[in-house]
């Protein structure tokens, strides 16, 4: 299973939107942060965890789903969230804290929600998990259409409410996906010396379905493993497992220096940037010409420019609006 | 003719008889938790409903809190009106993130936009020396973090008509319902919680408390199984010419401080009677909200009679003196006076 024509330029103007997102975001993240760094200062305050390079996984599964399938995404979720469609001006404002983010400044960058898209977010490691799961079930008792994706870094894995969410999806044979980025760190902790097997695809065989690893963080080998678990889903034939091996080109949290890192592993990372791999492969196969891709990536840029402002214009809630939404 | 109605059930049966009838008029609501299904809960809570609702509505899970709870949450996320159980509050450690960080948490950061119209039950205390891993109540655990509404009847009645409002809320509630009070063949029973119940469906308000008894000389508050032993302890001091109002929480968030502040008033004397750890909790709440709203009505020092700050022994003879019970707060009430 390829993505059409179509579907590259679907899958590439969202991962170019995401990260134009996150270069936009980092660079007003250090606004009233400089000379002196302290995270609670500027328009953007708070850990910021940026997704840049992880693109190809938000857009090879989010590419099989509508607005009604359910996703639940990570403490680093924007490209998820882009990808699966999440208001891009009420995101900027959330992420500025103001009265016309989605939550109206409530939640901030780790806590997304948008109900129009059936999108949401956590910063607890694996706690995506049974929402999602929950979310299948749902659909499974009310024979309506839709699957339950949830995203998790690859240091989720070794949660126990991993297992107990996974076992609970494929016991009750529910039409769930779960898809690991496996980025490689768990902040500065090493898969390697975290993680007692190398493919994390193969603790599906615990739980009788299929698992499936893909490497290199290529965006068509995503889509192809994607659909097939997603459809899977569809069909009433239960969970699957995806582990993808992604790459995080951003520290962990803004402000990370990376010293964890061995010498060279970023500069590496780099060259395996996923957004002009893809770029020349669409033009090598003759999928898009130069002119389209660069409409595609100004329109873009134009885009997540909209959003930005949107959200610095916007005005800050009103203090005592703390005190409300508590019970819905 | 009209037949009052003086049919009685346990809170237990009060419990099932209220998810039935909702689960007959509304499909979305369902229950999961572990040994509901064909025991019908260890409780008796559940008993029943399987044979009329089949295993797909009624649904056992696996030993797995974290995963059947968060679930619950996004069922509830998705439309679903989820009834979930928590065996024994004391398993709350293996699963309290997919509680107080999730459930409790999504409307808030969703600026509500989300709702999490789910139920939490979970049955609560001890006296019956199963020791301190199913014996707690943790009633100003649950209650101190901020998004989830708790509820803890004292009687079948209130049992069942806080089940029918807990399971037609937009918002999370946990409802917790104690052991002594369930009217389980095998567990000695509060005779006073198994009450005149009616057939038909009703609610309790979420967030009012009732005064169990009035009195005019001094108010005990209580809520589940200690509105019993504030009603034995208020019979005995009648006995002694003192009239005790007890009042009976029924919630504790949101916490009806008018009906307590107003009993206070009255009365002058407070006293809260409360099975949870003494410290941090729901009997220094109380104290606080009478308090700090104006003390000038209160004739004494409050007092409390509340489980000591100590995990819950098993030998019979420690967790009884341990235990609130009517002779303690009849002394409390005492020592109030001689001071």
């Amino acid at each position: 299973m390829a993505p059409t024509q179509q579907e590259q330029h679907w899958m590439y103007r969202n991962m170019v939107t995401s990260r134009k997102f996150e270069e936009t975001i980092a660079g007003v993240y250090f606004e009233g942060k400089t000379p002196v760094f302290s995270m609670a200062d500027g328009p953007i305050p708070g850990e910021m965890h940026l997704s840049d390079g992880q693109e190809p996984v938000a857009v090879g599964v989010c590419a099989h789903l509508n607005a009604d399938d359910v996703v639940t995404a990570t403490h680093r979720p924007h490209h998820q969230a882009i990808a699966k469609g999440v208001d891009l001006n009420k995101m900027a404002a959330e992420i500025f804290g103001k009265t016309t983010g989605l939550s109206g400044g409530r939640g901030g960058h780790m806590h997304l929600f948008d109900p129009d898209v059936n999108f949401a977010c956590s910063g607890i490691i694996a706690q995506g998990m049974g929402p999602a799961v929950g979310a299948a079930l749902s659909r499974k008792m009310q024979n309506k259409p839709g699957v339950g994706v949830a995203f998790v870094g690859e240091g989720a894995v070794n949660q126990g409410g991993w297992h107990e969410a996974m076992n609970l999806a494929a016991t009750w044979t529910l039409p769930f996906v779960c898809v690991i980025e496996d980025n490689a760190w768990g902040i500065s902790v090493s898969k390697e010396d975290s993680t007692a097997i190398a493919n994390n695809a193969d603790r599906a065989a615990a739980y009788g379905i299929p698992g499936v690893r893909v490497a290199d963080n290529d965006p068509y080998a995503i889509y192809e493993a994607a659909g097939e678990a997603i459809a899977r889903a569809r069909a009433g034939e239960g969970p699957s497992l995806i582990e993808v091996e992604t790459y995080r080109l951003a520290g962990h949290f803004m402000g990370d220096a990376e010293g964890y890192r061995p010498e060279g592993e970023k500069d590496a990372l780099f060259e395996k940037d996923p957004i002009p791999k893809m770029r020349a492969k669409m033009l090598a196969d003759g999928v898009a010409t130069e002119a389209e891709l660069d409409a595609i990536e100004a329109e873009s840029a134009a885009r997540v420019e909209a959003a930005i402002t949107f959200a610095r214009e916007s005005a800050d809630p009103a203090p005592e609006d703390a005190l409300t939404s508590v019970f819905a | 003719m009209n037949v009052p109605n003086e049919r009685k059930l346990t809170i237990a049966r009060s419990m099932a008889e209220a998810v039935a009838q909702e689960m007959r008029i509304d499909p979305s609501v369902f229950v999961m938790g572990e040994d509901i299904g064909a025991l019908g809960g260890v409780y008796g809570n559940t008993r029943g409903l399987l044979e009329e609702f089949g295993s797909e509505r009624i649904r056992d899970t696996p030993i797995s809190e974290t995963a059947f709870i968060g679930a619950a949450v996004g069922a509830a996320q998705d439309g679903m009106r989820p009834v979930v159980e928590l065996m024994f509050v004391d398993f709350f450690g293996v699963c309290f993130d997919a509680i107080y960080n999730l459930m409790a948490k999504n409307i808030y950061f969703s600026g509500g936009t989300f709702k999490v119209p789910m139920v939490l039950m979970t049955s609560t205390g001890g006296g019956y020396s199963d020791a301190g891993q199913h014996s707690q109540c943790l009633y100003g655990t649950f209650a101190h973090l901020p998004g989830m509404k708790v509820v803890c009847p004292s009687n079948a009645y209130d049992a069942k008509g806080l089940m029918t409002a807990a399971m037609r809320d937009d918002s999370p509630v946990v409802y917790m319902y104690h052991k002594s009070l369930q009217g389980m063949g095998w567990l000695a029973t509060e005779p006073g919680a198994t009450v005149n119940t009616p057939e038909e469906s009703y609610t309790v308000e979420i967030g009012k408390a009732k005064v169990a008894r009035a009195g005019s000389d001094v108010t005990i508050v209580s809520l589940g199984m200690g509105v019993h032993h504030a009603l034995k302890a208020a019979e005995q001091l009648e006995a002694d010419g003192v009239s005790a109002e007890v009042v009976d929480l029924v919630s504790l968030v949101p916490l009806d401080r008018d009906t307590i502040r107003a009993s206070v008033a009255k009365t002058g004397r407070l006293i809260v009677v409360d099975e949870d750890y003494m410290s941090y909790g729901v009997s220094g709440e109380i104290i606080a909200s009478v308090t700090e709203h104006d003390i000038s009505v209160l004739k004494a020092a409050p007092k409390r009679v509340a489980y000591p700050d100590v995990p819950i022994p098993y030998a019979r003879v420690m967790e009884q003196f341990c235990l609130p019970n009517p002779d303690k707060i009849v002394a409390a009430f005492q020592g109030m006076k001689a001071a």
